[in-house]
């Protein structure tokens, strides 16, 4: 990969432009160019996926194929200029990736379309909602100049986002789920965007607070190693934690709740550095899935079937959604039934929402099933790279979280579709169908490159902000010690040695980030 | 910090390796298990998703296929299905195959590798083999008047080229339309439980797959023995048979239907189809001669595969005297399916030799490249040449001047034998009329077709007396279709 140079994080001491570094790196190129070329390579891969449906479908080039792909092209020329006018030095593979996802997954939605059984057509709607998506990421990085600014609306976004959880109460439930908004025949799914928001709000709580968390608190008797925070410092993430938890259960929507409950470790974890959150994660964790699970006979009979798949057919009931999903990966093998040639329609009336996996993997077969997964974890790995890369706790945090949320989906949409674990309803990132999920995820990564190019840009930075008076908790009730500033002169220089380390094991980053290992040599520190 | 991220990184990794790893389970190692879930419709989905081939009579093919509109996409149909429903059985999404679809399902449905041009380039991408066309040997004329000839009436009719062994014509009556059959849902089902229990078996391809008592017919067996075994000589000459007949060791006496047949000689008795100079013919050469010829003809061999198989036609091995008399005359045990008959009247056309039946021709893939091609073999040498010549007197005088004159074509040589088989308690089931014979044309010295006919029909018995009232019209039928054909059923294949 071409780009791999270019991504290792520039160090973060701010130096004069055009000044040899002391390390000898050239300046870090923008590397739009490259961007341009692997959408243009996207592009014409969807493009040909299209035709290659109508040929196994009428034993022709369907018409429309150049106004597919234009169409698909249009969009994204879109985002590239604003990327180009508005965020430079953004990582160059975010936006290629995500359009080639989406692009296949309006592929895949079209080609379940041929399916009468399956009900109306829904490709053109994805259409629609995938150039609302690139419409909403454009004005995002065009809008948005500094990611920090996101950093003061950490409490709005948080009450934005129980609005928004605890709003289809109201409306009547839809398979077993209350997730829905049901208005002017429009159906939306206000959860997809409380990911975002409690992300945004995860990350600005901790990156102001993190010091507190970590170190403030009272040593358990008898355990010197144990300590536990304040009430006042915990208090408020664990209210909203658990208010959003409380909300999915009573609508019975377990993905999203499961998604929640580890973004929202994973981002203490990363924010305070103590790996005792996370056994606190397990046990609330192994506490919920115990009591939520011996109540809710909805997620006992996922479990069931997650256990014995098959069983339905033993029973005489024909096969069950998972049942014929596994069929259709096992259909699949190694290279595929090819597009149009499979019967993954099947599954039944959810195959192009919560099981589209089940047509990508009959059809492309396991080949085409680890290019897809690669993609994903290319996008995560490139959010965790900016992460790495870039300067401010926040931003940090909020890059974190966002490719969490991205890693965390494609495991339990997958997992639960290919019986590794429960299954739960919850749509795949850019390849289900489904409105808010598409916009969604255009937002996740508008916000990912906004973050890649603040950790790339090589000219020095906006002077520090100060500390942003709304992180000081005006609206928090109560008292208490203001938090530490977040980046003391330790831990600026601490950064500093990580990312010279970071930058002389080149490539490294792009290692684990494609998923071919663990962590990279982290032992002993 | 950093640290942390790349611990979340690593985490992050280790859920899509979990999904790699189980991708890898799912798709490779289980993938065989999952196809094999009868739940799991894909195998059908993909063996009805292109047509099947075609079984073909004459060069045109009776069989179809029909689109569905459902998810099964094609299903089977048939031009003609009660005619030729006893040469291609039924093929049915519900409840498999029958006959040549049944023993050349392979063939038809694509899955035979003999039709593979490119298995493994088939094999990786996963394009379905299409189906292959079954060439048959039947002669449309044949099997049409055959059919017509029986008119809806219980019975059955093979017809066979003497020459070669191949099979002209094979009927069975009341027949069915297999396309009843052929789809899936309540109204195939319910059409299966009418067949299955109507009474007449419409589902029984009787021309193969019965065996009835053959009565006099089974006289050309009995004459064919004594002249082998040079117990009979001179045909001529009178027998020392008294009528009635009492049956060794027996109080049973036989009689016979006509009169003229005390001390008759081996020639008259034959004519008139004398029982009481058969059985005791039959009596005094004993079961083993009887048996040993009855096998060559090819009775007690149930391997007989056309391709589909043949239901065995029997002798009892071990009899008393009284029993061979019995047997020798087409009763008692003995059985015959009305192919077998048909294998008997061509051996003796065919101054003895016995080929071997077969059904299918030829076999071409859809590309029309022959695939497989069935070439004339000899079965046996079922009577020496000179045995023949004189059971060809025999039942050419039949023809001419005895019970089977309703058989006589004009111009035409042909030989018979009549034949009514008593059945059931005391004798009290409706009575079968057989009629089996040959022909060819005068100067040939092999016979162009051979027939055996099975009627059930209560005027039987004088029918037989009469000269083959009821089988002995169809079987001409069958053989002036055949003749006027001409060449249709003398062509050798290869």
């Amino acid at each position: 990969m071409s780009a791999t140079s270019a991504t290792a994080p520039p160090p973060p001491g701010a130096l004069p432009p055009g000044r040899p570094r002391g390390d000898g790196l050239p300046r870090p190129a923008a590397r739009r160019g490259v961007e341009l070329f692997l959408l243009v390579a996207a592009v014409g891969i969807c493009a040909y996926g299209y035709a290659e449906v109508g040929v196994a479908h009428d034993g022709a080039v369907p018409k429309d194929v150049a106004a597919y792909g234009g169409g698909l092209g249009a969009l994204a020329l879109l985002a590239h200029l604003a990327v180009r006018l508005r965020a430079r030095y953004a990582d160059p593979l975010l936006l290629p990736v995500a359009v080639l996802l989406n692009g296949l997954g309006l592929v895949l939605v079209y080609r379940l379309d041929l399916e009468p059984v399956l009900g109306p057509r829904a490709c053109p709607a994805q259409l629609v909602w995938s150039a609302v998506g690139v419409a909403l990421f454009t004005v995002a990085v065009l809008a948005l100049r500094d990611h920090r600014v996101l950093a003061r609306y950490a409490y709005v976004s948080v009450t934005a986002a129980l609005a928004l959880l605890l709003a289809p109460i109201a409306f009547p439930a839809v398979n077993g789920a209350r997730i829905w908004i049901r208005a002017a025949g429009l159906s939306f799914q206000p959860g997809e965007f409380a990911k975002v928001l409690l992300a945004v709000f995860f990350a600005g709580y901790l990156s102001a607070n993190r010091a507190a968390l970590a170190y403030a608190g009272r040593p358990v008797p008898g355990l010197r190693r144990l300590q536990l925070p304040t009430g006042r410092v915990l208090g408020p993430v664990l209210a909203v934690w658990l208010a959003s938890v409380g909300v999915l259960v009573l609508e019975q929507d377990l993905g999203t709740s499961l998604l929640f409950f580890c973004l929202f470790v994973v981002v203490l974890y990363v924010a305070t550095g103590r790996t005792g959150w996370i056994a606190v994660g397990l046990l609330l964790a192994g506490a919920g899935a115990a009591a939520v699970g011996a109540d809710e006979p909805h997620v006992h009979a996922r479990v069931e079937d997650w256990l014995h798949p098959f069983a339905s057919i033993g029973a005489g009931r024909g096969p069950s959604q998972l049942a014929q999903s596994l069929f259709a990966f096992g259909d699949g093998g190694v290279l595929g039934a090819g597009l149009g040639r499979g019967a993954s329609y099947l599954v039944g009336f959810a195959a192009k929402s919560d099981f589209v996996l089940a047509t990508a993997g009959e059809e492309l077969g396991l080949a085409g099933l680890c290019a897809l997964l690669a993609l994903y974890a290319l996008l995560v790995a490139r959010g965790f790279t900016a992460a790495l890369a870039t300067r401010d706790p926040f931003g940090r945090l909020l890059a974190v979280g966002l490719a969490s949320i991205l890693a965390l989906q494609v495991f339990v949409v997958t997992g639960g579709v290919m019986d590794l674990i429960p299954l739960t309803g919850m749509a795949m990132p850019f390849l289900a169908q489904g409105g808010s999920s598409v916009v969604t995820n255009w937002l996740i990564v508008a916000l990912l490159i906004r973050i890649s190019d603040r950790a790339r840009r090589p000219e020095p930075e906006l002077p520090e902000l100060p500390e942003l008076p709304e992180l000081r908790e005006p609206q928090l009730p109560l008292p208490g010690p203001p938090p530490t500033p977040p980046a003391s002169a330790d831990a600026k220089a601490n950064a500093n040695a990580n990312a010279d380390r970071d930058r002389n094991r080149d490539g490294d980053g792009d290692g684990d980030a494609a998923g071919t290992g663990g962590g990279p040599g982290t032992a002993g520190r | 910090m950093n640290r942390c991220v790349r611990h979340a990184a690593a985490f992050c990794a280790l859920l899509f390796l979990a999904l790699l790893g189980n991708a890898l389970r799912v798709q490779v190692v289980r993938a065989a298990g999952y196809d094999a879930n009868p739940a799991n419709r894909r195998a059908d989905i993909a063996l009805y998703g292109q047509r099947r081939g075609d079984i073909v009579v004459g060069g045109t093919p009776v069989t179809g296929s029909r689109l569905t509109g459902g998810q099964l996409r094609y299903v089977r149909a048939y031009a003609d299905g009660p005619l030729y429903a006893p040469v291609t059985g039924f093929a049915s999404q519900t409840y498999g195959a029958s006959l040549l679809e049944g023993t050349e399902n392979g063939l038809l449905d694509g899955s035979d590798p003999a039709l593979g041009d490119q298995p493994l380039w088939r094999g990786m991408t996963r394009a379905r083999q299409r189906g292959g066309d079954v060439l048959t040997t039947i002669d449309p004329a044949a099997q049409r008047a055959a059919f017509q000839g029986l008119a809806g009436r219980r019975g059955a009719v093979a017809a066979l080229d003497p020459s070669t062994g191949r099979i002209l014509a094979l009927v069975s009556s009341p027949s069915y339309d297999p396309s009843v059959l052929a789809g899936a849902g309540p109204s195939v089902t319910a059409a299966w439980q009418r067949l299955n229990g109507d009474p007449e078996q419409p589902m029984l391809d009787r021309a193969i797959r019965q065996s009835y008592p053959p009565g006099s017919t089974f006289k050309v067996v009995t004459a064919a023995a004594a002249l082998e075994s040079g117990e009979v000589d001179d045909l001529r000459a009178p027998t020392d048979s008294p009528d009635p007949y009492r049956l060794p060791g027996t109080t049973v006496s036989l009689t016979n239907e006509g009169d003229g047949c005390r001390n008759a000689s081996v020639y008259d008795a034959f004519r008139f189809s004398c029982n009481t100079v058969f059985a005791k013919l039959g009596a005094d050469l004993g079961a083993r001669p009887v048996v040993a010829q009855a096998e060559r003809f090819g009775f007690n061999d149930g391997g007989l595969r056309l391709p589909p198989a043949v239901a065995r036609s029997a002798v009892d091995e071990w009899m008393s005297r009284d029993q061979v008399a019995l047997s020798s005359i087409g009763q008692f045990d003995t059985t015959a399916t009305p192919l077998q008959m048909a294998m008997v009247a061509s051996a003796v056309g065919d101054g003895g030799r016995l080929m071997t039946p077969y059904l299918v021709d030829r076999v071409v893939n859809h590309d029309g490249v022959t695939v497989s091609s069935t070439r004339p073999r000899l079965l046996r040498q079922a009577v020496s040449g000179r045995t023949a010549a004189a059971l060809q007197q025999l039942m050419e005088a039949v023809v001419t001047r005895g019970t089977g004159t309703n058989a006589a074509i004009p111009g035409v040589v042909v030989g018979g034998k009549t034949g009514t088989a008593q059945h059931g308690l005391a004798n009290t089931g409706t009575p079968y009329a057989w009629f089996v014979s040959y022909a060819r044309t005068p100067g040939a010295d092999r016979a162009s077709v051979a027939v055996a006919v099975v009627v059930e029909d209560a005027a039987a018995v004088r029918a037989d007396i009469s000269g083959g009232g009821n089988a002995a019209p169809i079987a001409r039928a069958v053989m002036e279709a055949v003749l006027r054909d001409g060449a249709a059923g003398l062509i050798p294949s290869g």
